[in-house]
């Protein structure tokens, strides 16, 4: 059965959910190797083999901590010349994180390959394996392949089900021998964000989202309340955003992150196309909103014209109560 | 010594117009205005910032695209670009990421240049790979996805705000950088500019000018193929509610209904 490199995304150690939604694609289309990279990569290899990775590939330098991209971009390539080499490999799969893209990109040219990014599903085809993509904000559905070299494809969070399938995970050392470009871009300080204790914004299965109609960040407090309630994520418009109201590593939209929840929940945001860019391919979408007419009704399973300050501390009581 | 930047932007239709594909399953031109990428001018900004604060610099803006993306380097020009270059062949019809970068990092290489910015992503293709494409094919190092940056004694330096860090970068000339839409607001043309653009040189070159193979680039020589492209069905009407008072119970016994609760 051929081959299928996934590039592992984890925090010293711990595996990130979209890596195992790529395991489960990656079954479809053949056995996964992993590669997992930096600070506790052995560690990933229980996990990994959990959820289907016949091998784990790991290497561990300080240069993937202290420079961008480019050492992780020669490690990927060390181990597609070590999986090809032996005999047929289907495609290579990364997570669709910004350094992810970044990461796939390089790679393609190196090895002479197309690229798709950020597709929702993933299938076996004729001609090799078919992506699904979403594009002009959501608004179209393509299907796509690579049609020269070894498929690469970037796979956004939230495209599968993790579905657990045990496989030997034996871990093997990967040998790397960095490039000269590989120290071109240093790393010289790095603030690392801090917890919020609330689930990953593309990873959430529900998202709680505010704008401009929050009105302060203080107010946001009312929107983190109902997220609580609910477990979920919170998201903001970039009006919130630039506002100050909220961090923009919480921003939803073309230039935040795109989200793909169960249930997204926008209060206090009109819709405007850069933000329905980003959580349109939601399952159940939202809207509590006093403008009857802000274009996000338009998308809703569930709307409500009112004023979030009514509605939202509203709902989160109810949702207290009916969960005991 | 002058600093030499080159801007990529690239002509995309309106996101506010109703986008679709053409037959062939690329992008349709015909039926939505085209204009300059928003976050291309964010890019445009950065360079004209980084240029004020140089002793001697020239701005060259870099489009790949069909006859009309002339209006995005016009754009870009109005802005206070110095000069623009305009890579248009038949053959670049159809072209994907690879191909595209392929395109720029030639027509780069032949303008010369210390420093390559663009934009963290066009929105249309809305990849976000092609500044790390050129990086990889120029041989030079990729400083990308910058919220703030700055250039001195050679030597680029800049923020990159990710998911779980943000990070300071540094990298000596030449080097590629994209910028995101936290960078700075973008400037309006001034009238001056916008007079002063009319005046400015735009060149074009074709793939032969950069030496490059027809089969290298378009639809035919993409590396990826699109099978498909299905318009996503219109939602079906939600249930909308006024609230009365008891809009935030009503919406929870939605949630429950579906099991959210
Ligand atoms: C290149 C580019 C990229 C962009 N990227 C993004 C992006 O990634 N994400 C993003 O979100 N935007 C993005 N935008 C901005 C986008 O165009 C909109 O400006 C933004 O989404 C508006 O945010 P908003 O809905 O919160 O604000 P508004 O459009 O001002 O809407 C506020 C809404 O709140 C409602 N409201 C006010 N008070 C109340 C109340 N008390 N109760 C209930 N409702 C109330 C109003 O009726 C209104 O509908 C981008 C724009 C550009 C040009
Ligand atoms: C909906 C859609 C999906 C697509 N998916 C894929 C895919 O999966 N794989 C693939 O190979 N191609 C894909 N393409 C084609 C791809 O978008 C174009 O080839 C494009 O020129 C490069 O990618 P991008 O627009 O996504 O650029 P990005 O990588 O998002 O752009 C980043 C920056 O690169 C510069 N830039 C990009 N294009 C140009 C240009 N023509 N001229 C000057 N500067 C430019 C700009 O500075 C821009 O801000 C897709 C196109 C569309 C419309």
């Amino acid at each position: 059965m051929a081959e299928v490199l996934v590039y592992v995304d984890h925090v010293d150690g711990a595996v990130r959910k979209p890596t195992l939604e790529l395991l489960t694609l990656a079954r479809r289309i053949g056995e996964p190797v992993a590669v997992a990279l930096g600070s506790g990569a052995e560690a990933t290899a229980p996990a990994l083999a959990e959820h289907g990775a016949v091998k784990v590939l790991t290497h561990d330098a300080a240069e993937y901590a202290d420079y961008l991209v480019v050492p992780k971009v020669d490690a990927l390539q060390a181990a597609y010349e070590v999986v090809s080499a032996g005999g047929s490999l289907a495609a290579v799969l990364v997570p669709s994180s910004a350094e992810g893209k970044e990461i796939a990109a390089r790679l393609a040219v190196r090895i002479g390959s197309g690229i798709i990014t950020d597709a929702t599903d993933l299938e076996a085809g004729d001609e090799g394996p078919v992506a699904t993509q979403s594009a002009f904000a959501a608004s179209f559905t393509t299907k796509s392949r690579v049609a020269k070299g070894t498929p690469v494809i970037t796979v956004k969070p939230n495209s599968a089900a993790v579905e657990a399938a045990p496989a030997a995970g034996a871990v093997e050392a990967l040998a790397v021998s960095f490039s000269e470009k590989a120290t071109g871009t240093k790393v010289t300080a790095r603030t690392p964000r801090e917890s919020t204790g609330r689930p990953e914004l593309t990873e959430a299965a529900i998202v709680v989202s505010g704008g401009r109609g929050v009105n302060g960040a203080e107010n946001f407090s009312i929107i983190e309340a109902l997220a609580d309630s609910l477990g979920a994520a919170v998201g903001a418009s970039r009006a919130a955003v630039d506002a100050g109201w909220y961090p923009h590593t919480n921003q939803v939209g073309q230039t935040g992150k795109s989200v793909s929840p169960q249930l997204y929940i926008a209060s206090g945001i009109s819709g405007a196309i850069q933000h329905r860019a980003g959580m349109q391919t939601s399952k159940t979408i939202v809207a509590i909103n006093k403008d009857a007419e802000a274009p996000i009704f338009d998308l809703v399973d569930y709307g409500v014209v009112g004023d979030l300050f009514e509605v939202v501390p509203q709902l989160t009581e109810e949702i207290k109560t009916r969960k005991g | 010594m002058s600093l030499r930047i080159v801007v990529t932007v690239k002509y995309v239709p309106d996101a506010t117009g109703d986008r679709h594909f053409a037959d062939d399953l690329t992008v349709d031109r015909d039926d939505v205005d085209g204009l300059l990428s928003e976050l291309d001018e964010y890019a445009v900004e950065q360079a004209l910032q980084i240029a004020d604060d140089a002793d001697d610099a020239e701005i060259t803006v870099l489009t790949v695209g069909p006859e009309d993306a002339k209006d995005a380097l016009r754009k870009a020009l109005s802005m206070g670009a110095d000069k623009a270059i305009h890579v248009e062949d038949d053959d670049l019809h159809g072209t994907d990421a690879i191909g595209t970068s392929l395109v720029l990092a030639k027509a780069i290489e032949k303008a010369g240049y210390d420093l390559v910015i663009s934009g963290m992503a066009s929105t249309d293709g809305t990849a976000g790979i092609v500044p790390a494409l050129l990086a990889e094919r120029l041989g030079v190092p990729q400083v990308t996805l910058l919220s703030e940056v700055s250039v001195e004694d050679g030597v680029v330096k800049g923020r990159r705000d990710g998911d779980s860090a943000s990070e300071q970068l540094e990298a000596s000339l030449p080097a590629v950088v994209s910028v995101t839409d936290q960078s700075g607001e973008a400037r309006y043309p001034s009238f001056k500019g916008i007079m002063a653009a009319k005046k400015k040189p735009v060149e074009s070159w074709d793939l032969e000018d950069l030496e490059i193979e027809a089969d290298e680039v378009g639809l035919e020589g993409a590396w990826t193929k699109v099978d498909s492209a299905t318009e996503r069905p219109a939602r079906t009407a939600g249930t909308i509610v006024k609230d009365e008072g008891e809009g935030g119970k009503q919406l929870a016994e939605f949630l429950a209904g579906q099991k959210f609760i």
